[in-house]
């Protein structure tokens, strides 16, 4: 029977030794969720490096003759109904999957997080302004935009990123505004402008690495959202453009032959699943060890 | 630094605080004046919502954009009031520092001890980040941390609360700064570790020439640490003078009140605490009067006429009553009871 030492319990001078970084793998390695997770995530992004250099196949070329295959020797998941084979399909696949995925939540990271830090740093007007502008951008559905968005620029992979990353940023505004909030009304920040910092020092050294293991969770599950997001629009016809190939795209194409190859949605509905998984789980992990307070105790 | 010894380090004029809060505007402070020379301390005593720690907020300059002040503060001869947040910056935890209430919340949690102790260092001086880091180190050993070179790398959660308080001093002196205001520096902590911290900022007060505004509710803390007091009511100071000369000829009804109201050591069992009666006054709605009107057991029609002007009943001791006559006769009685 161990009983978890409370977190203000005063231990001695030996025990302390600094945590970060040295400490990180190796509690890293014993976090059930982040090694999971970060296993996963890592078998999307090898996917995705390896379909740079190797493929069984070809994603591009197709082969009629050989369509609807079944699982074979040669054909390890069997092929579509162009005749190309699903595991080339699943590895280039997971390319613009994760171009998508980074990319889209990089633009809403970059835009939500500083509107979301400024809106709480400011106060306001400013405040305000952000708050309405991000509320107008959420009332848009996303689908909505990205159509409105390839109508202007034309369908294909640039607008559907571009439609996905501004539909990230009133989320990540919010998020990061609210809690950024709670940061600012606690006294370490009172302690921090009483030694002389001004607001933005405070918010770069004091607001954003306690609002930052929120963040990280809230990218992931963005992260994910964007893979959903991608194929949703794929699958519309608005998102990438055949022959590039997509998860979203497979699912499109697997939609008309449901009864007759169901497995052809189940394939990239998997890796959907397991990319998506597998960054919900890392972000939960990177948030209890980004902490020093949960270092402890897990 | 400029000027004699004899000039004061901080001065106040007339400092009056108006506040916007959810019930409206609300005077927080009125007519508080005092200065307060190199080395000397004061204490500010009062209950909650009289003022104190708006005062104390004000010198910093931290009071919330929609605050008011009106008067003046001198810190060395140049005004405060008005002063830009930039130059602020530049004075505080610098020439003014301030020690906080929590030390459970007033450490960053993300942050270690010795980043935030550094902190200011870095800030307000030119030094490297390893003199810092060796400042730091010497300001946590010398706030009696114990093993200070070990546990400078250490998190606010793997302290103790006094332990924490401690660090926050060694934050708050960092740059050794001209004035120090600590504002209920052991009201969160237990009373043992209350006599050690108090001691600590004392020693270092005394070692440093440092001037000193404790804000404090206790009046046993205010009694051993500091040479002169002030006592607040309803945002105004209602009695100030040296704190022997408070304590033994108390003048106002408000003061002597206060200290009916402390629970005494060899008192017979069952023996009740004395209270004021009533309720402290709504800021927003301060009667035109001495504020204090509404539970004096002295009081009179004039008192609620106007604010009453401070009379000096000794040099250096005086108190914001019509009625000291009266009072004052009445003091003795209650310091003997």
């Amino acid at each position: 029977m161990s009983t978890p030492i409370s977190a203000s319990v005063d231990v001695g001078a030996a025990t302390v030794r600094p945590q970060v970084p040295t400490g990180f793998w190796r509690r890293a390695l014993r976090h059930r969720s982040f090694v999971i997770g970060g296993t996963l995530s890592l078998m999307v992004l090898g996917a995705a490096l390896l379909s740079l250099v190797w493929t069984p196949w070809s994603a591009y070329e197709i082969d009629v003759a050989s369509k609807l295959r079944p699982p074979s020797a040669a054909h390890w998941l069997g092929t579509d109904v162009l005749g190309r084979d699903i595991v080339s399909l699943l590895l280039v696949g997971a390319r613009s999957t994760i171009m998508v995925g980074i990319i889209a939540v990089g633009i809403g990271i970059t835009f939500g997080v500083s509107l979301g830090l400024l809106a709480a740093a400011r106060r306001g007007w400013t405040e305000e302004l952000i708050m309405r502008m991000s509320d107008f951008t959420f009332a848009f559905p996303a689908v909505l935009s990205a159509i409105m968005l390839a109508a202007v620029a034309g369908p294909g992979m640039v607008t559907s990123i571009t439609a996905i990353g501004i539909f990230q940023i009133p989320t990540l505004v919010r998020v990061t505004r609210g809690s950024a909030n709670a940061i600012w009304a606690r006294e370490f920040v009172l302690a921090a402008r009483a030694s002389g910092k001004g607001g933005f020092r405070i918010t770069i050294e004091h607001v954003l690495p306690n609002v930052l293991p929120i963040l990280i969770v809230q990218a992931t599950i963005q992260f994910a959202l964007a893979i959903l997001a991608e194929a949703a629009l794929s699958y519309l016809g608005l998102g990438t453009q055949p022959p590039q190939p997509s998860w979203g795209r497979m699912l499109n194409d697997a939609q008309t032959l449901l009864f007759q190859s169901p497995m052809l949605a189940v394939y990239p509905g998997a890796a959907i699943a397991v990319a998506v998984l597998g960054l919900n789980l890392l972000g939960d992990g990177l948030r209890d060890l980004l902490d020093p307070r949960l270092s402890r105790e897990r | 630094m400029s000027g004699s010894t004899n000039a004061p380090l901080i001065e106040v004029r007339d400092l009056g605080i108006r506040l916007n809060t959810s019930r409206g505007p609300a005077q927080a402070v009125r007519g508080v004046s005092f200065s307060l020379k190199r080395g000397e301390t004061l204490g500010l005593v009062g209950e909650s919502g009289c003022g104190k720690s708006v005062t104390a907020m004000a010198l910093m300059g931290l009071l919330p954009e929609s605050a008011v002040v009106s008067g003046s503060i001198r810190l060395d001869g140049s005004e405060l009031v008005g002063l830009s947040d930039a130059n602020y910056c530049k004075l505080r935890g610098n020439r003014i520092s301030m020690i906080f209430q929590e030390p459970m919340t007033a450490l960053n949690p993300m942050h270690t001890i010795g980043r935030q102790v550094a902190e200011p260092l870095r800030r307000h001086t030119n030094c490297s980040a390893a003199a810092a880091r060796k400042e730091a180190i010497a300001l946590l050993d010398r706030v009696g941390l114990p093993d200070a070179a070990k546990r400078v790398d250490a998190y606010p959660h793997q302290f103790s609360g006094g332990q924490r308080q401690r660090v926050t001093i060694a934050m708050a002196l960092a740059c050794q700064p001209d004035v120090l205001i600590a504002d209920e520096p052991t009201t969160a902590l237990d009373v043992t570790i209350q006599g050690q911290i108090l001691d600590l900022i004392a020693d270092l007060v005394a070692e440093r020439g440092m001037s000193m505004i404790l804000i404090s509710h206790d009046l046993g803390v205010i009694a051993e640490n500091v040479q002169r007091m002030m006592v607040m009511y309803g945002g105004t100071v209602v009695e100030s003078g040296a704190t022997n000369a408070v304590f033994t000829r108390m003048g106002h009804p408000y003061t002597q009140g206060l200290f009916r109201a402390r629970p005494r050591l060899g008192a017979r069992k069952g023996t009740r605490l004395k209270t004021i009666a009533g309720t402290v006054p709504e800021l927003a709605d301060l009667p035109a009067g001495c504020t204090f009107a509404d539970r004096c057991t002295i009081v009179e029609d004039r008192c609620r006429a106007a604010l009453p002007a401070v009379v000096d009943v000794s040099a250096g001791h005086g108190v914001r009553c019509v009625r000291t006559d009266v009072s004052m006769a009445e003091a003795v009685g209650a310091v003997g009871a």
